[in-house]
């Protein structure tokens, strides 16, 4: 891959975000008085504002270069993470559960959980919840600083320690408050960065229609485009139907899936998981000034997230698209052949004979056998020159870079001034995912471990003091933690494994608590660690089609082979959520409750009283407002049916 | 918050549009291929900065409210 050459358009545009967002770090910092004033927002933010957030601290880059993948690899089945792993999950969130946690003065979810259960949970909880907000953080800025090495060419350490320095000026200064603020004109940022590039995307292929053509064409016979494995052929819609091709089974769908793991697997388990218990997104709500407001703040956010597919997964399919039309001469982006690897291909090459099997060998990945042959026979014929000899030997891959689509169109479409500003908007992106989960971090960490275990009964100004330190060591940890994924290619998928190990159960746990009174706190701890352990069992005695056992699962044994990585997923999210829930409520009739229904007041639904919503606006009160959002989602399922 | 991000939202959107109206009125022809012959930073410049002073104008409303109270 060669590097852009950034125009000084491009940087101007870089470094104007760059002052806005440190501008108004210092320019809320003489608002940051008390601990809650920089850990908590005091509680006083407008609920555009919190809603915006909420849905831009779950857009993360990974988000949208991982939709843009998807889109690629699964088509239009991949809006399924938003309109049923998403928007049921925020209507829930904002109807039946904000009261709660705002209702309950938690400053956090760990803290909720002490308050309903016990210190056990809330430990479990927050030490799990710490540790991968540093994992996530750190996780983003390696994706970042690869992204700037392989795009522009400047030095990976340079390139994280400064993003980092940047996020640290404007969270250590202006807090949550600074975070959720950057959040808000980070989405501003993607949308109005993306919205151009997908435009002239779908200009360039001829529209809808055209889209729809081209990807009949790649269903008919995906392995063309190394899409799946040769052989493969599903019915035309398979990329453009969002629930037909899941009806027909998991072998009928590049997904993989059936409709039942679909609806359970993502729709219930892993996306009410997600939505419900996280504090990161949770966390923008609970900022927000009023009761009304914070439960008004993930129907906002659902709004967006609906229409998200249009701009995150509309790229990917297009880029299929572009790749099956011979006249477009775009290719999918293939894996950057490593540097080491690229010299001993080149030293096969002009080796004396030369054959295929050791460059492609000494390349690592799939290669296309007849582009290698043919360049070999040309370079034993009239010798080549290296920069040539490179080209041609990356060019020959035949695997795709799924991430480097969104990139490639980026690169494809726009001229100088335009591609600064989606370069920005991916920047921005990037660096808020490290702020939204340095600030959830330092939360969870002031209140949930240090007040809570080290170091209780000091004054607000020691936690307000403590606040900002471990925020600069949260940033340190996090570029730690990028420098850990950055070296073993392994790292990521390991540390995506455990959240998935520690996420899948939460929510049975938060769902007993909330709505059953009897649950008592040994029942939930017990149940989270058995649910837990369950999800790692399932993932050491499962594999998915194609994959050698170990870090993709089946290393004790393997009892069931899924057809791909994602169908294994929702299984396993769905057993690990059965088993907490029932060794949960099995635990808790066999304990004795050690709360009285005195202290249970405010936590659980059957003890609090209803709130009156009659004086709302009719179509803000939450319930209203909810159902709309959800028959608006119907209604797309239905006309991408 | 006392700071209402309407303005910097407003104000940096005006700016970048500006700049990038800007640049595509000072530039043409080769560089607008890739764009399908489209001057896309002229266009989306202006949308840009009509994005921003919306912003602006939504900020400057809001200013003169006093802003709504805990409940």
């Amino acid at each position: 891959m060669h590097n852009v050459a950034l125009q000084w358009i491009d940087y101007a545009i870089i470094a104007l975000y760059t002052a806005f967002v440190v501008g108004i770090g210092f320019a809320l910092k003489r608002y940051m008085k008390t601990s809650s004033d920089y850990l908590t927002s005091g509680r006083s933010i407008p609920t555009w504002v919190t809603g915006l957030a909420f849905i831009s601290a779950n857009l993360g880059a990974l988000e949208l270069v991982g939709m843009a993948a998807s889109g690629a690899k699964y088509g239009i089945v991949t809006a399924h993470f938003y309109w049923v792993g998403a928007i049921p999950a925020m209507v829930f969130l904002a109807v039946f559960m904000m009261p709660f946690y705002y209702g309950s003065k938690a400053r956090s979810v760990p803290e909720y959980l002490k308050m309903r259960f016990d210190e056990r949970v809330r430990a479990l909880n927050s030490i799990s919840f710490a540790v991968m907000t540093i994992f996530a953080s750190g996780i983003s800025m390696n994706a970042l600083a690869k992204l700037l090495h392989q795009l522009l060419g400047w030095n990976y350490g340079f390139s994280l320690w400064i993003c980092s320095g940047i996020v640290l000026l404007y969270v250590l200064k202006g807090g949550l408050t600074s975070a959720i603020y950057t959040e808000v004109l980070q989405f501003f940022m993607i949308v109005l960065g993306f919205a151009p590039v997908v435009y002239l995307g779908l200009k360039d292929i001829g529209g809808w229609d055209a889209l729809t053509n081209a990807l009949h064409t790649v269903a008919a016979n995906p392995a063309a485009l190394a899409l799946k494995p040769e052989g493969t052929h599903y019915a035309a819609n398979a990329w453009t139907s969002a629930w037909q091709p899941l009806l027909g089974g998991p072998s009928n769908n590049p997904l993989g899936v059936d409709w039942f793991a679909m609806v359970f697997g993502l729709g219930f388990v892993l996306s009410f998981g997600y939505w419900c218990t996280n504090f990161l997104v949770v966390q923008r709500a609970m900022a927000a000034r009023n009761m009304g407001a914070a439960r008004r703040t993930p129907l906002i956010a659902a709004i967006p997230k609906m229409l998200f597919p249009a701009l995150v997964i509309l790229p990917g399919m297009l880029a299929v698209g572009l790749a099956v039309l011979p006249g477009k001469s775009y290719h999918l982006p293939s894996p950057p052949v490593h540097e080491a690897r690229m010299g001993a291909a080149l030293t096969a090459l002009n080796a004396v004979p030369a054959s295929s099997e050791a460059v492609i060998k000494a390349v690592g990945l799939k290669m296309d056998a007849a582009k290698v042959a043919a360049l070999i026979a040309e370079n034993t014929a009239h010798k080549l020159d290296d920069a040539v000899l490179r080209t041609r030997v990356q060019d020959a891959v035949a695997e795709n870079d799924y991430d480097g689509v969104i990139l490639s169109l980026v690169k494809r479409y726009c001229p100088p001034g335009l591609f600064g500003l989606a370069l920005t908007a991916l920047l921005a992106s990037f660096m808020s995912g490290m702020a939204g989960n340095v600030t959830a971090f330092n939360t969870v960490w002031t209140y949930d471990l240090y007040q809570a275990y080290l170091a209780p009964n000091k004054s607000d100004e020691h936690y307000a003091w403590m606040g900002r330190f471990i925020t600069v060591v949260g940033i340190l940890l996090s570029i730690a933690a990028a420098y850990f994924a950055s070296m073993w290619t392994n790292a990521m998928d390991i540390i995506q494994l455990v959240f998935g190990f520690v996420n899948a159960p939460l929510f049975a746990t938060f769902l007993l608590g909330m709505f059953w009174a009897r649950c008592t706190g040994t029942g939930a701890f017990i149940g989270l660690i058995l649910g837990t352990g369950t999800s790692m069992l399932f993932h050491a005695v499962t594999l998915s089609a194609g994959n050698v056992p170990g870090i993709k699962g089946g290393y004790l044994a393997q009892l069931g082979i899924f057809p791909t990585d994602m169908a294994q997923n929702y299984w396993l999210a769905a057993t690990a959520f059965t088993v907490c829930l029932l060794a949960t409520a099995g635990i808790s009739l066999a304990t004795r409750q050690t709360k009285t229904v005195e202290e249970l007041k405010g936590l659980v639904y059957s003890l609090t009283p209803r709130l009156k919503d009659n004086e709302q606006n009719f179509f803000l009160r939450p319930a209203v407002f909810g159902t709309i959002l959800l028959i608006a989602c119907v209604i797309l399922n239905i006309i991408f049916w | 918050m006392g700071l209402d991000i309407r303005w910097p939202i407003g104000l940096m959107f005006s700016i970048v549009g500006l700049l990038l109206a800007g640049y595509g009125l000072f530039t043409g022809g080769e560089i607008y291929k890739c764009s399908l012959g489209i001057n896309i930073n002229l266009i989306w410049g202006g949308v840009l900065l009509v994005f921003g002073a919306i912003m602006l104008t939504l900020a400057k409303i809001g200013s003169g409210k006093a802003p709504e109270g805990k409940e």
